[in-house]
């Protein structure tokens, strides 16, 4: 049974419309990558999953998106729920002015985890599902911002693991980041799969290609096309796609 | 290369514009070091006459009546408890006003009220000195008739109303200064705005809330206007906010409005007094600035 089903989602900034008619299923245990060129989207899409569009001022929703028996464009449903089962990792790392083990904690204490002996079980496993553990574990009371970047979106990781999330959102989460540590934040979110739905948007084709296993292609707010990620990469069906996909544009 | 002309005469207005601003720049650091040159050299002077020990711990101040005395506890407690009773005030209502601002008001609103609250701060404190003798006094004499006319409440009241906005306006730019991906970070951690104010914006700022704290705190120490007029003359040893005191500064205004004449041992009281109220400040401003300095690390 499919984690998540998007229909006739259509999303607008002011008079600008960033999305039409987005029909997608999104299935459970699996990477769907969001691909496209700058602006088509694709970012818009994922922050609808965990309504973060709220923060932007004058925009409008319709369509639906329906996760765990409820449509969660609706108004109504509660919003602080729903980020504590969809959890989201951003661009930038964004630790909180605290200690590691206060990051991690975070979530999880808001929401009335006061025993600290369980709070210590979960932080050790949720760093160390963030394969962070082993590098920090003798200082957890160290300031997140002490750490390098790569280390910095593995706690951010953490972070959202410890409220054990059913969908995990990340948007671009290793554009800033070298290549070692991208390399281990991919193989992260391959063994993460396992245990969560991951929704990834990302700017590298090949960071789609090696690690997703659905590719959907955004062009102009419209989902061109969307498929197994490697029948997309190797056999595309459009030939917008197919363009984007070997640089011709984007 | 010879440079050309135009080159040449630009290069020499340069020069002196850069020699000009510099000369700006020295004067008032030099008039500073004036300033506190006169201030150390004539406390010492009076230092030679009282002793320190004398100063710091006798609890009786008149030095223009006999006999002389030379306890400044009493004018420390007095503007203690104007400092204290002023930051009762403007902490708790500073702080609010900075969070709604920062943190809870639509754009539109933080346009209009920002302004407002920083014009607030332009009024002049003689006004605050007697919008605390009309008004707050009376207002406490109905609550407490055994308050007295000239009183360290209404005065520490007046001088907290003062800065609040000072308070409110530091505190805001140090919530301001916040990145708003620890806000997002937080909310797609499900938090509410309340746990995101208290647990995050207002942790990640404290350090420039504590700074605006003490800059208001030493503001309040050196306010004069309203503590001349509406706190009373009287140099007492209390804490009972209700009597009549004297602050440091309600003394030193006193002193050089009266007839005392130059180099007597009064007159020399007046730089004794002077000289401990700018360490005083001083030592708070350079806490303030060391804590921002900390936040700013902190923050990267």
């Amino acid at each position: 049974m499919s984690k998540i089903i998007v229909e006739d989602l259509n999303f607008y900034y002011g008079d600008v419309q960033a999305l039409k008619d987005v029909n997608m299923t999104i299935e459970p245990n699996e990477i769907t990558a969001l691909i496209g060129p700058s602006g088509c989207g694709k970012s818009t899409f994922l922050r609808a999953f965990n309504r973060m569009n709220d923060f932007i001022k004058n925009t409008s929703v319709d369509g639906s998106i329906i996760y765990d028996g409820m449509n969660i464009v609706d108004k109504d449903i509660d919003v602080v729920e729903l980020r504590m089962k969809v959890g989201m990792v951003f661009q930038k790392p964004n630790p909180l002015p605290k200690s590691i083990f206060e990051n991690v904690i975070y979530g999880p204490k808001r929401h009335g985890l006061k025993k600290k002996h369980l709070q210590k079980e979960l932080v050790e496993s949720s760093l160390k599902q963030a394969a962070l553990w082993e590098e920090v574990k003798e200082d957890l009371n160290k300031s997140g911002f002490e750490l390098s970047g790569g280390q910095q979106q593995r706690l951010c990781i953490a972070r959202c693991l410890s409220m054990k999330p059913d969908i995990l959102l990340f948007d671009e989460p290793t554009s800033a980041l070298d290549p070692i540590s991208t390399m281990k934040i991919e193989d992260l979110l391959v063994q993460l799969k396992e245990h969560y739905t991951i929704i990834i948007v990302t700017h590298s084709m090949h960071q789609a290609a090696r690690i997703s296993d659905k590719t959907a292609f955004f062009l102009n707010g419209e989902v061109i096309e969307m498929g197994e990620t490697g029948e997309i990469f190797s056999n595309a069906k459009d030939n917008r796609t197919e363009r984007y996909i070997s640089g011709k544009f984007g | 290369m010879e440079p050309s002309k135009t080159r040449k005469r630009a290069l020499h207005i340069e020069n002196i514009a850069k020699r000009t601003v510099f000369l700006f720049s020295s004067i008032s650091v030099l008039t500073t070091a004036i300033v506190v040159y006169i201030l150390f050299s004539e406390s010492f002077i009076f230092f030679k006459e009282v002793s320190i020990v004398e100063f710091f711990t006798s609890t009786k101040w008149s030095p223009t009546l006999r006999p002389q005395n030379f306890g400044v506890l009493p004018l420390l407690t007095g503007t203690l408890m104007i400092a204290i009773g002023a930051s009762l005030i403007a902490i708790p209502f500073g702080l609010g006003s900075a969070i709604y601002l920062s943190e809870y008001a639509p754009k539109k609103v933080r346009k209009i009220l920002k302004p407002i609250l920083e014009i607030l701060a332009g009024i002049p404190s003689i006004v605050y000195g007697f919008f605390a003798l009309t008004v707050i006094t009376p207002l406490i004499r109905v609550f407490l008739p055994q308050t007295q006319i000239f009183n360290a409440l209404s005065a520490s009241i007046a001088v907290g109303i003062m800065i609040i906005p000072m308070v409110a306006s530091l505190s805001e730019d140090a919530m301001m200064a916040v990145p708003d991906s620890l806000r997002k970070g937080a909310y797609a951690l499900g938090s509410t705005q309340l746990d995101v104010v208290l647990k995050v914006v207002l942790p990640a700022a404290i350090s420039g809330i504590g700074s605006a704290f003490i800059l208001a705190i030493s503001r309040a120490i050196g306010e004069t206007m309203i503590v001349a007029i509406a706190a009373g003359q009287s140099p007492t040893f209390t804490l009972n906010p209700l009597n009549s005191i004297q602050t440091m500064t309600g003394f030193m205004v006193n002193i050089s409005l009266g007839d005392i004449q130059h180099g007597t041992i009064e007159y020399q009281t007046l730089f004794a007094i002077g000289g401990l109220l700018f360490f005083m400040t001083l030592s708070l401003n350079i806490l303030a600035r060391w804590i921002v300095k900390k936040q700013k690390e902190k923050l990267g």
